[in-house]
């Protein structure tokens, strides 16, 4: 098999399934509001409780709204609110991680501090808290746990640069007569995005957990949301009777962690194999 | 006056560890300089701190009748453009993810306004100026587009010397750039250096722990030994009956591997 030829039918398949199920999740986000059979929030109180059915694929809540395109129209919810509190701690975390990398000195040691003290607590009890004071709402749900994450892209980011420090074309790039500014963008950055990229999609998996976990205790999205966290809690009262209620957010949840995973990883290797071969 | 003087450095790291002691040296410009020594006498030390890579605890330097570093920008512009540096490590002084113009270009992308001296026509593209580099230090213009782990070893350092060039530096520092590569390799970039100091007039102060390579490039030794200059000699002198019993150890040692 020749090198560097890799179509679509040579993939290991992995690989394969994992394209699948991102293209799948990506047309669920984009065309949700077209595959969407009713409204996610249309209350019909003649038709509650259905089981699986031709007109309610995966039949009605309570209310008697449709679960299929409350599933849909989660999905955006969960996974969009996945990805913004990501970004937004990669927004946060990367400068801080890149001034006390690059500083180091006293800057570098008041950043660790403050590090340090947060990690004293777990995430889900400080982002528990955190929601607890500011109020139960989505929006707050995601400031909560930018506060606590950002501290995972600092410390990724410091650490990096510590190491790319010692490397002489950083050297060079002073005695060059380059701004920091301008050493990081031509030395630091290529060599930090690859990362920041596969370790975020793993983490927009554990944070679609937490913002669900956390909606579930009623801290983030509010019942009537079709956020998937939140339709677990709506459907715990009626779960001995119809468990559909909360299988299918739970099972939705349940996959997309496994597909961020699986794409992390995947992403993983293969900036791991670039690098291997740019090392030689 | 004398390009370079360097008057009682001194730089210890710890109470013990004293890396520089009392280092003074005058340099005029144009010409090769070395400087030899065994691992762990301060040959790094003195070019990091000549580049201003690192502080020092006592003792004053002057380039072109300027401290070092220079405290004003203007003069500390001046000073980075025209002092530059070679590396032992030509992989780890390479970027990886760049491609090899972007690498060379970086000094001059930083001075827009210079006009170096071998670009005879106006409006080159900027691919067209590092091909003319790489000319320059012997490699093909083809080269290029291709990334540093394309090259061999002493094509990496080819790379880096015309990084270092590209200003037209009066003053290169070269910290070992000889080290890591096999001998026939060495000579050849022995003798690009000497090439090129004999086209532009820069000064080159050449660090190694290897006496053949400093004889064969330069006119002036300094034998540096726990950071204390012990012998200063003409290259002619080498085999004189005075030399330093230090200076004659390491010819001996180097005739024998
Ligand atoms: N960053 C540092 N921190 C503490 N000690 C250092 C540091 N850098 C160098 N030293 C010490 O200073 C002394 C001189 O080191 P230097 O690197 O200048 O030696 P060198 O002559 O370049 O040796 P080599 O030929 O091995 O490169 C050594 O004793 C070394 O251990
Ligand atoms: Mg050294």
């Amino acid at each position: 098999m020749k090198k560097g030829n890799a179509t679509l039918f040579n993939l290991p398949i992995t690989t394969k399934l994992g394209i699948t199920l991102v293209s799948f999740l990506l047309i669920l986000i984009f065309f949700g509001e077209w595959i969407m059979p009713y409204d996610p929030f249309q209350i019909d109180m003649n038709n509650r409780l259905e089981s699986m059915s031709h007109q309610h694929w995966l039949g009605t809540d309570q209310l008697g709204r449709d679960i299929f395109s409350r599933i849909v129209y989660g999905a955006k919810l969960t996974i969009g609110l996945g990805v913004i509190t990501i970004i937004l701690s990669v927004i946060v975390g990367v400068p801080i991680g890149l001034i006390s990398g690059f500083s180091g000195g006293k800057i570098d040691a008041v950043f660790m501090r403050i590090i340090d003290a947060i990690l004293t607590f777990p995430d889900f009890i400080l982002a528990i808290a955190i929601a607890g004071l500011l109020g139960p709402s989505l929006t707050n749900i995601v400031i909560a746990i930018v506060l606590v994450r950002w501290i995972v892209y600092a410390r990724l980011v410091r650490s990096q640069v510590l190491e790319l420090k010692q490397q002489e074309y950083i050297l060079a790039s002073k005695i060059s007569y380059s701004s920091k500014w301008r050493t990081i963008r031509m030395h630091i950055l290529p060599h930090l995005i690859p990362t920041i990229i596969a370790i975020g999609a793993v983490d927009v998996g554990k944070v679609i957990l937490l913002i669900s976990s956390l909606s579930y205790i009623g801290l983030g999205a509010q019942p009537h949301i079709p956020e998937w966290g939140a339709m677990l809690n709506d459907g715990r009262g009626y779960f001995q009777v119809v468990p559909a209620l909360m299988m299918y957010p739970g099972l939705a949840i349940m996959l997309t962690v496994l597909i961020f995973h699986l794409l992390g990883d995947g992403l993983k290797n293969r900036f791991d194999i670039r690098k291997r071969g740019l090392r030689k | 006056m004398k390009t370079l003087t360097i008057e009682k450095l001194t730089k210890s790291y710890a109470k013990e560890t004293v890396a520089l002691d009392e280092f003074s040296l005058g340099i005029d410009q144009g010409g090769c300089i070395g400087i030899v020594g065994e691992s762990g006498s301060g040959k790094s030390t003195l070019a990091r701190i000549l580049l201003g890579l690192e502080s020092f605890d006592q003792g004053q330097i002057l380039f072109k009748g300027l401290q070092i570093p220079p405290k004003k920008k203007k003069d500390y512009r001046d000073y980075r453009r025209d002092v530059q540096m070679v590396f032992q490590d030509a992989t780890s002084a390479l970027n990886p993810k760049l491609p090899i113009w972007k690498i060379i270009l970086e000094p001059l992308d930083n001075f827009k306004e210079v006009k170096p001296s071998f670009i005879k026509e106006d409006g080159l593209s900027r691919k067209a100026v590092a091909s003319h580099l790489l000319e320059m230090v012997g490699l093909e213009r083809e080269f290029v587009d291709r990334y540093p782990y394309q090259l061999s070893g002493g094509q990496k350092q080819r790379v880096s010397i015309a990084r270092a060039i590209s200003l037209e530096p009066s003053l290169l520092i070269c910290d070992e750039p000889t080290a890591s590569l096999d001998v026939t390799v060495q000579f050849q970039i022995l003798e690009l250096l000497k090439k090129l100091q004999e086209e532009t007039n820069m000064t080159i102060l050449f660090i190694s722990h290897d006496i053949r390579a400093v004889t064969f490039l330069c006119e002036k030794i300094v034998v540096l030994k726990q950071g204390i200059i012990v012998d200063h000699f003409h290259m002619k002198d080498l085999y004189k009956k005075n030399r330093h019993l230090y200076t004659k150890q390491l010819i001996k040692v180097a005739s024998l591997s």
